[in-house]
């Protein structure tokens, strides 16, 4: 008994490691023009990257004693983890409010989620100065607690387990593991819970980092009330990105899109619309709240109020309208466009929290080198180039194997809570049998 | 007289129970496996302040910006003490990552000030509780027992949030360099702990500084002022500030006219931090549990608990 079990073991990892041999090989066309310029571009950040490694953040960035953060961490870090929101949003709706008709995009949001903080993690790595210590409050030997950064980059790490393990039954499926599908599917629930308290957190823990620059940010973007701003404001940054992500997979996935994402892209866009609209709406309704509160009629005045109303105006009140009015009249096209102007609205609100309006006073500002931007896009491009590699194999946007299905039904059997529904069914079938 | 007191309490600490720094800041293991463990049980100690540890009564330096002279003598034996290149040319506005302490020179119409002008010597203010400690998710930074805010190579990860944090850009970066150090003022908090004065402070001939307890310093402040009202500006910057600082500032004229912040908070700034920090347990222990009831409570009718949803 034990020697067979082995040699399936055996086989089985044989079968495996042959499997992963063959899916490493890339797919489709090599030499087209986005992996061309892309790949140019991402080639180009890492010899900048080699060279801030070498010479210091100086020698690449232009960052200065008044800016210790520069759009690394404004941009790549701040307002990516906003757009990663999505995620936690949709796994709320379908694993916690069991919502099935989002269910086709589960995946895909989970998955853009999960990348989109190892490389904006990853990119916080890159702009450290020290970053052989990062070790430190991992280990141990010297954790920080009173510090919201001690608690965002905890938040980050846990997150990204739970992500992972939301994800990992794609992965089991992909490389035909049954027995460890079923023990993945079953920590599904656990992970979501705790990556959605966890998400909680450290999207306002991101507001809460610009808590002790009181002094530095312009009244307008400054309250004490920047992490709730951040956690509203991540509602509908993540689905917004939602829609804009889901539009593109589907016309550049297009082979390996399941027909039920297909058929019903279309009323989720629609749905998650209302969603964000009415998400949109809290954040205005909170963003007056604090100007009132914080009697900020004064600093309307002059080019800060004006650039202050495009932001909310511009980009929050304008995008919410349209949400609005496209699932009314049920528009997808000017779904899309809201979707983008909300997506400016957030890159707009995070670089002013955490640049544009940071030290306005400063003698030198702040304006990012051609080598900080060209750093910035290329994590961007990476993390596609990592995408489309597990969208193209793993199933992602597709339909779970059938194998899956089969199991969950045997499962279902061998539970004892599912008992009554299953006798149910027997005594139904039994019943029309006898019929 | 207030200066020999000082000196001997000084030595009276040094050789006393507080042994600051190095010591207590190796691994600790208890720490470790509390935090091994729930994270909730980690988050729930957030509201721990670098100032529990930290005695009532920290070192510190008075400022009579009337008394200096702009000798700059301090400026070149902080210099030489620390390893740096002896500044030259001419009055700095703002500390560096290269100079950390600097004297400023301010013109002034006011008729309190002599000559017209007023050097200000400006460093690490060493809050009494800083925002750059308790932004430290390291705790690279970090308030000794005696009163210095001291930076530690071997735990600092350069992420660089304490400069964000500090309401007085306090904290420098080596921005050119592959192993940045965060450079600040330490108070010489070596020389303090064997019981002697920072080296600005024994450098000075004008006697414009005076080291000490910090209680003792406000009093001498407000004793100056009394005695002087005609002098000096009826205001110890420092004394509330940050919610109170190590450094504490006599002037003839109004200090906002000599680059200090005015608006500053009057409590201290790891406070702004503290009720996002007390959420966090909360969210940690409230969410989960409301989480898995609304997901049982909404489950459709009939579905089975353990297929779909995966939940046990």
């Amino acid at each position: 008994m034990e020697a067979t079990s082995s040699i399936s073991w055996k086989a089985e990892a044989k079968r495996t490691l042959q499997f992963l041999r063959a899916e490493l090989r890339p797919r489709g066309k090599i030499w087209t023009p986005f992996n061309l310029i892309s790949g140019a571009i991402i080639l180009t950040g890492a010899i900048i990257l080699a060279f801030r490694f070498f010479y210091g953040l100086g020698a690449v960035t232009n960052l200065n004693q008044d800016y210790p953060w520069g759009i690394w961490k404004g941009f790549n870090v701040v307002t990516g983890v906003a757009f990663a929101g999505g995620a936690y949003v949709l796994v709320f709706l379908v694993y916690v409010l069991h919502q099935e008709q989002y269910r086709p995009i589960v995946r895909v949001t989970i998955l853009n989620g999960f990348l989109a903080y190892v490389f904006y993690a990853g990119a916080l790595l890159l702009e450290l100065g020290r970053p052989w210590n990062v070790i430190n409050p991992v280990i141990g030997n010297s954790f920080g607690f009173s510090s919201v950064l001690f608690l965002v980059a905890w938040h980050f790490m846990l997150y990204m387990i739970a992500q992972f393990v939301e994800f990992s039954p794609a992965i089991a499926e992909w490389l035909g593991w049954k027995r460890i599908h079923r023990v993945l599917h079953a920590m599904t629930l656990g992970a979501v819970v705790f990556g959605i308290s966890l998400s909680i957190l450290h999207q306002s823990g991101l507001g809460a980092l610009f808590l002790m620059a009181k002094d530095k940010i312009h009244p307008l973007w400054y309250s004490e009330f920047i992490p709730i701003q951040f956690l509203v404001s991540s509602v509908f940054a993540g689905l917004a990105m939602v829609i804009f992500e889901g539009t593109l997979s589907k016309s550049v996935f297009k082979t390996r899109v399941s027909p039920s994402y297909h058929f019903s892209h279309e009323r989720i866009v629609l749905s998650l619309s209302r969603i964000c609209a009415g998400a949109m709406f809290v954040y205005l309704f909170l963003q007056t709240l604090i100007f009132v509160h914080g009697q900020d009629w004064k600093h309307l005045s002059g080019f800060w109020g004006a650039w202050y109303g495009v932001e909310i105006v511009g980009f929050v009140a304008v995008p919410c309208v349209l949400f609005t009015l496209a699932y009314r009249r049920r528009n997808t096209s000017l779904a899309r466009w809201a979707a983008v102007g909300a997506m400016l609205g957030i890159v707009l609100n995070r670089l002013n929290v955490s640049l544009i309006a940071y030290k306005i006073g400063a003698p030198v500002r702040y304006v990012p080198t051609w080598m900080e931007l060209v750093v910035a896009l290329s994590v961007i491009l990476a993390e596609v180039w990592v995408f489309r590699w597990i969208v193209n194999r793993l199933p992602v946007l597709g339909e779970a194997p059938a194998w899956t299905h089969a199991a969950e039904e045997a499962s279902k059997e061998v539970i004892p809570h599912a008992r009554p529904a299953a006798v149910q069914s027997n005594e139904c079938s039994v019943a029309s049998k006898e019929a | 007289m207030l200066f020999d007191d000082s000196s001997s309490r000084a030595s009276a600490s040094a050789s006393g129970p507080v042994k600051p720094a190095a010591e207590s800041h190796g691994v600790d293991r208890r720490g470790f496996f509390r935090t091994l463990g729930v994270v909730g049980a980690g988050v729930a100690l957030a509201g721990e302040t670098p100032a529990a540890e930290q005695l009532d009564d920290p070192f510190g330096v008075l400022v009579d910006t009337t008394q200096c002279v702009g000798c700059r003598t301090c400026e070149k034996e902080c210099a030489k003490a620390h390893g740096l290149a002896v500044p030259e040319g001419g009055y700095r506005t703002t500390t560096s990552d290269q100079q950390l302490s600097i004297i400023q020179h301010h013109e002034s119409t006011d008729p309190r000030v002599d000559m017209g002008v007023v050097f200000v010597k400006r460093q690490c203010m060493h809050c009494l509780q800083p925002a750059c400690a308790s932004a430290c998710l390291t705790k690279a930074l970090y308030k000794s027992p005696d009163g210095p805010v001291v930076w530690r190579a071997s735990k600092c990860m350069g992420c660089r949030y304490c400069m964000v944090s500090c309401p007085f850009d306090m904290p420098k970066a080596e921005f050119d360099s592959a192993t940045p150090r965060i450079m600040k003022c330490d108070l010489c908090a070596d020389r303090v702990a064997e019981g002697k004065q920072p080296v600005c402070v024994e450098s000075c001939g004008a006697s414009a500084l005076t080291f000490g307890r910090r209680s003792l310093l406000v009093e001498e402040a407000h004793k100056r002022i009394a005695e002087s009202p005609e002098v000096y500006v009826h205001h110890i910057y420092g004394e509330r500030e940050a919610g109170g600082t190590s450094w504490l500032y006599l002037a003839a004229t109004e200090f906002d006219k000599l680059g200090f912040a005015q608006d500053l908070e009057r409590v201290t700034y790891p406070s702004l931090t503290k009720e996002f920090l007390y959420g966090v347990p909360v969210v940690l222990t409230l969410v989960p549990p409301l989480l898995l009831a609304i997901s049982n409570a909404t489950r459709p009718a009939f579905a089975p608990e353990g297929g779909e949803h995966g939940s046990h």
